[in-house]
């Protein structure tokens, strides 16, 4: 999993950093920035997708990853993609 | 021998002593489609595979302000077009942008180039395009002059540079934002000149979503001076890492501003000897604008290329530099500071905040105003907002900070408590350090 955060729409709304706190650090004003390597760690993935689901403005997307079938999805892939 | 002249306003316009100026141009007025042919412009363009190794060969660096590798550049657009790099001219979708929107206020060779020699800009623009295979381009100014002169220069052409992509002029209003790449592709895209998150970056998704070229005006202006002398003669100027001559904006207080083509690696006392300042009245500098924040007098002691000042923890940008001789470091800060404030986009959280924070913190310094928790948390602002906006500018607000702090100690200790008269001459709010001097002579 790729994912962007899109600096420009965040809020402040702080839910990611609750949901994946060393994935999104917040600064003094509660605005979150994405930390490290944006290909996530498949132990991270459910509370990255988590954040990205409950982001109120959408500014967690998942990015192309090439040959990866759940591409550009910004959920998890079906079942039948991941047996 | 030294040659200069002043431009239509007066800026003072002096190609290096004992050189052929490649940018520049000797004598007054706008140079005409007839003069620039008659110098060797506009030549019929050939294999493109060969202009593109010669471009490889010579090390071309951005003159936007980050000196990225140009080949480097177009690499990663013909990589992207839709059919790869191994694609016929004119088969592929590819997008040129020249950039002339300059928005750092300390520079002026932009704006400089656009108005008094548009054919070498088109003629780069045309040369670019062919190395992409690009068949849209565009010409992207807020300053109305420019506009008026490249349309005037294609008018003369009949409206398209010959061989040349299909050319439009777009400008917008003049901002610190509106000059950085993903702005201006959202400008000619039709919305607001402000940047976007990375990725994607325009050589990916740029204009109407496809790989674009978005490259400085004097960087372009550079590629007829290779496709017609090559990338040895190219190399004979500037140093193996920094080839070639660039444009500086030379600002500093009670001098007129002046605009040189110098070689790159030309020592900076060098270029204080040609401006008339003594070395040792000088206090510091601004180089590279507002992004790099400030140098001290160690200044003096550097030569004037991407790989020296990236060393001393500076960066040469686009050219501009301002020398601080009277001028106090804080009141300088301060008021850069404030501009980043002002000019800022407005769309990220931690720029808008972080900037009106670092700019409030040095405003009480330069009034007296400050205790020693506002440096700390100066200092602190200046470490954990790097890297936090989708753009340069809070990155070039906490390089601002940061080299206040670093390298002017005693002048912060002795603001504790304490304005000073510069500092108290003006309120730094109100300020744009090394602008006003440019503009006012235009």
């Amino acid at each position: 999993m790729k994912i962007k955060l899109d600096r420009t729409l965040c809020d402040g709304f702080g839910i990611c950093a609750r949901r994946a706190p060393e994935h999104f650090p917040l600064d003094d004003w509660g605005y979150a920035s994405l930390a490290g390597n944006p290909v996530i760690d498949p132990t991270d993935e459910p509370a990255v997708t988590r954040a990205l689901l409950d982001c109120p403005v959408h500014a967690i997307t998942a990015l192309p990853e090439p040959g990866r079938s759940d591409t550009g999805s910004a959920t998890t892939a079906p079942e039948s993609a991941q047996k | 021998m030294q040659h200069t002249f002043s431009s239509a306003g007066g800026l003072a316009v002096v190609p290096y002593p004992g050189s052929e100026p490649r940018l520049l141009r000797l004598g007054g007025g706008v140079e005409t489609a007839y003069e620039y042919r008659d110098s060797g412009g506009y030549r019929p363009i050939g294999a493109v595979t060969a202009l593109a190794d010669t471009v490889e060969r010579s090390g071309l660096r951005g003159r936007g302000g980050a000196g990225f590798p140009f080949a480097v550049k177009v690499n990663s657009v013909r990589a992207a077009s839709p059919a790869g790099a191994g694609a016929p001219a004119g088969w592929t979708e590819t997008v040129v942008v020249a950039n002339g929107e300059e928005g750092e206020p300390a520079s002026f060779k932009d704006r400089w180039l656009l108005r008094n020699r548009p054919h070498l800009v088109l003629d780069g623009i045309r040369l670019a395009a062919a190395l992409v295979s690009a068949r849209r381009g565009y010409v992207y100014v807020s300053d109305p002059e420019s506009e008026r002169s490249v349309v005037a220069a294609l008018d003369e052409l009949g409206g398209a540079v010959p061989g040349g992509p299909e050319l439009a002029v777009v400008r917008v209003d003049p901002g610190y934002v509106a000059g950085e790449e993903t702005a201006a592709v959202q400008a000619i895209n039709g919305r607001r000149a402000v940047p976007t998150d990375k990725p994607p970056r325009p050589y990916e998704a740029g204009v109407a979503g496809l790989p674009t070229l978005v490259s400085n005006v004097e960087t372009l202006a550079n590629l007829p001076f290779l496709d017609r002398w090559g990338a040895d003669a190219y190399r004979a100027a500037g140093t193996a890492l920094s080839p070639g001559t660039f444009l500086a904006t030379v600002t500093a207080a009670h001098r007129a501003p002046a605009l040189y083509e110098l070689p790159y690696g030309l020592p900076v006392t060098d270029l204080l000897a040609l401006h008339g300042i003594p070395a040792d009245s000088v206090r510091g500098a601004l180089v590279g604008g507002y992004f790099t924040g400030l140098l001290d007098s160690t200044f003096t002691g550097l030569t004037l290329d991407h790989e020296t000042l990236r060393r001393a923890g500076s960066g040469l940008g686009c050219g501009a530099l301002a020398v601080l001789t009277e001028e106090c470091p804080v009141a300088v800060a301060a008021a850069v500071l404030n501009y980043f404030d002002r000019e800022n986009a407005g769309q990220c959280g931690s720029c808008f905040n972080g900037t009106a924070a670092m700019a409030a913190a040095t405003t009480a310094l330069a009034e007296g105003r400050a205790a020693a928790d506002d440096l700390d948390r100066l200092r602190r602002w200046s470490t954990v907002l790097r890297g936090r906006g989708a753009c340069g500018t809070l990155d070039a607000a906490c390089n601002t900070a940061a080299s206040l702090l670093d390298r002017f100690p005693q002048e912060v200790g002795a603001h504790l408590g304490n304005s000073c008269p510069d500092c108290a001459s003006t309120p730094v709010t109100d300020r744009a350090p090394y602008r006003v001097e440019t503009e006012a002579l235009l």
